[in-house]
């Protein structure tokens, strides 16, 4: 009886118990994501140590950022990353995915493998690289060798160093995407092939008139994904090169991290984080724009 | 002949994911001289590196701060996350659609605008060089939340009624009814949040500084790029393997739910 009183009492009030419910997260959002946000809008107009106290600069700290040239280094950095990283990973993960999807034995086992850098920690992964890249005695320059070709400096040119970083991180992530792809590829409907096998489509025409348009929005994910990630590009450079050689691969949340834990400068680098952030977002609506401009043409 | 090309593609695909790291593994356990070697055998191998390793860094340790902090916030992002999730699915109250939508506003906003400032709460609290610092600001994720909305919504509503009937506390329902239901969406969380928790470097990196409260990852990170290892290689692929090896040990036994989740956390965008 009392459980049937309580059900009609909810009926126009509420369940008043909801509120505990989301009471922790009501705390931890204003905490942890309401304040520092709000803090961010304060920071950017200081000069400020932690230490000493904070300093009203007005705007000079966008005035110094739009001055430079660190910072744009960095952005163009960082599109460097992305230009190489993206393709690489989409037509790398289409091809495994397509190669796992045609019906091959094992296909279990090489999807495990092809996973296994996804799951290991990136400080490990970039240990590993530091050494597949060494000049002298790494893996690659080691198999170039004796297959007679020149020594390739992937870390100490600073033309070289950020493209090795972005093959490193598509080796690191392709298996997200190779899975992504896969479940892409199972969401087609078989009869869609059929039906242009009837109209005389080859193995070429369906990739590209049925598979291809079919996989986009998984396209769509991947390119935003893998661009939030070049942006978030951390570890890599902060472990392999430092940001070297001459600046080539310092990347934003480097540069950032710099600022702050290098030279003090909180507020400088809470512009920076402002900015980055602002860059990112239109980015991100950019490459959603043109994907889906390019489909529906 | 056209299978057999197919087969060689993929073998030539595991090479390349594979073989870097058994050639660390073996590496880690070469005498100097023969790391540079593309020949995973040798006759020398020793556990040199990972005596020196475990002399020069507090590596046990850290792997113990590791765990502390993956394992509490994945307990709390999966004990508070279904709470919200489950109010947000099943639950009528003023503000709820608010509510989502902050959650998702949440998710779009690019980390890089709150760490300075979150760094800086850190230090005004006090908490660095705390396990709180680690902790407190991954104890919720909105990804979460709302993974365990949408799983939750798919419920039968005549569950619940039942439940209710019988006098059950919406508490109860979520832990009793609702929870034995979830063990996907459950595993799924609380995989990614472990995974992204345990991978961690960039914030212990700028929240702790005290080397007995260093996560793994990070003091790896610190050993290599400090000099401690006198750039002897097979130090630093020791450090690695041992970074590596209990993630790839969890992967061995629970391969699909790994590759699953990170399935489904590629929706996300």
């Amino acid at each position: 009886m009392t459980g049937l009183n309580r059900i009609l009492r909810r009926g126009r009030t509420g369940d008043r118990g909801a509120y505990w419910f989301i009471l922790p997260y009501v705390i931890f959002f204003c905490a942890f994501v309401a304040y520092p946000l709000i803090f961010s809008f304060v920071l950017v107009f200081h000069r400020w140590n932690i230490v000493t106290p904070m300093e009203w600069i007005g705007l000079k700290n966008f005035d110094r950022l739009i001055g430079d040239a660190l910072f744009y280094r960095s952005v163009l950095n960082t599109l460097t990353f992305l230009i190489i990283h993206i393709p690489l990973q989409v037509v790398v993960a289409l091809a495994l995915a397509l190669l796992l999807n045609s019906g091959v034995r094992g296909r279990g086992l090489f999807r495990a493998l092809y996973f296994l850098p996804v799951v290991v920690s990136g400080v490990a992964v970039t240990i590993l690289w530091q050494q597949i890249y060494s000049f002298d005695y790494g893996i690659l320059n080691n198999i170039l060798h004796a297959a007679g070709i020149p020594s390739v400096p992937w870390l100490v040119d600073p033309r070289v160093a950020m493209p090795s970083i972005a093959i490193m991180a598509t080796w690191k992530n392709v298996g997200i995407y190779i899975v992504l792809f896969l479940v892409g590829l199972q969401n087609i409907p078989r009869e869609l092939y059929e039906a242009a096998n009837l109209d005389g489509a080859g193995t070429f025409k369906q990739f590209r008139y049925v598979t291809l348009p079919m996989l986009n929005p998984t396209v769509v994910v991947i390119v935003v994904l893998s661009t939030i990630g070049g942006f978030s590009l951390f570890i890599e450079p902060y472990v392999l090169t430092g940001g070297g050689p001459m600046q080539s691969t310092l990347s934003g949340m480097l540069y950032i991290y710099n600022q702050a834990f290098s030279f003090g400068h909180m507020g400088y680098a809470a512009t920076l984080g402002f900015v980055y952030a602002l860059v990112i977002l239109g980015v991100v609506v950019l490459q959603r724009r043109m994907i889906e401009q390019d489909v529906s043409s | 002949m056209k299978s057999a090309l197919k087969y060689a593609a993929l073998l030539a695909g595991a090479v390349v994911f594979a073989y870097p790291f058994l050639w660390m593994l073996a590496g880690s356990l070469k005498p100097e001289l023969e790391i540079a070697s593309l020949n995973l055998l040798s006759g020398n191998f020793s556990l040199q590196s990972y005596a020196q390793v475990l002399l020069k860094i507090p590596i046990a340790r850290a792997f113990l701060n590791s765990i502390i902090v993956s394992a509490v916030t994945t307990a709390s992002v999966v004990f508070f996350g279904s709470m919200v999730g489950y109010a947000l699915a099943r639950l009528r109250f003023l503000g709820k659609k608010m509510l989502y939508t902050l959650i998702l506003f949440t998710m779009t906003i690019p980390f890089q605008i709150v760490l300075i400032p979150q760094y800086i709460l850190m230090v005004k609290l006090g908490w660095t060089d705390t396990y709180l610092a680690l902790v407190a600001p991954a104890m919720m994720s909105a990804f979460g939340i709302i993974l365990f909305r949408q799983f939750f919504m798919a419920i039968p509503q005549a569950l619940i009624d039942a439940a209710r009937i019988d006098g059950c506390s919406e508490l109860m329902i979520l832990f009793r009814i609702i929870w034995p239901l979830s063990r996907p969406v459950i595993i799924t969380v609380a995989l990614l949040t472990f995974m992204s928790n345990w991978n961690e470097v960039l914030w212990p990196l700028m929240v702790v500084r005290e080397q007995s409260l260093m996560t793994m990852p990070q003091l790896v990170t610190i050993f290599t790029t400090g000099g401690q290892a006198e750039t002897q290689l097979g130090y630093l692929l020791a450090a690695a393997t041992l970074l590596s090896l209990p993630v790839v040990i969890a992967y061995a036994f629970f391969q699909r739910y790994f590759i699953e989740s990170m399935a489904s956390s590629g929706l996300k965008g």
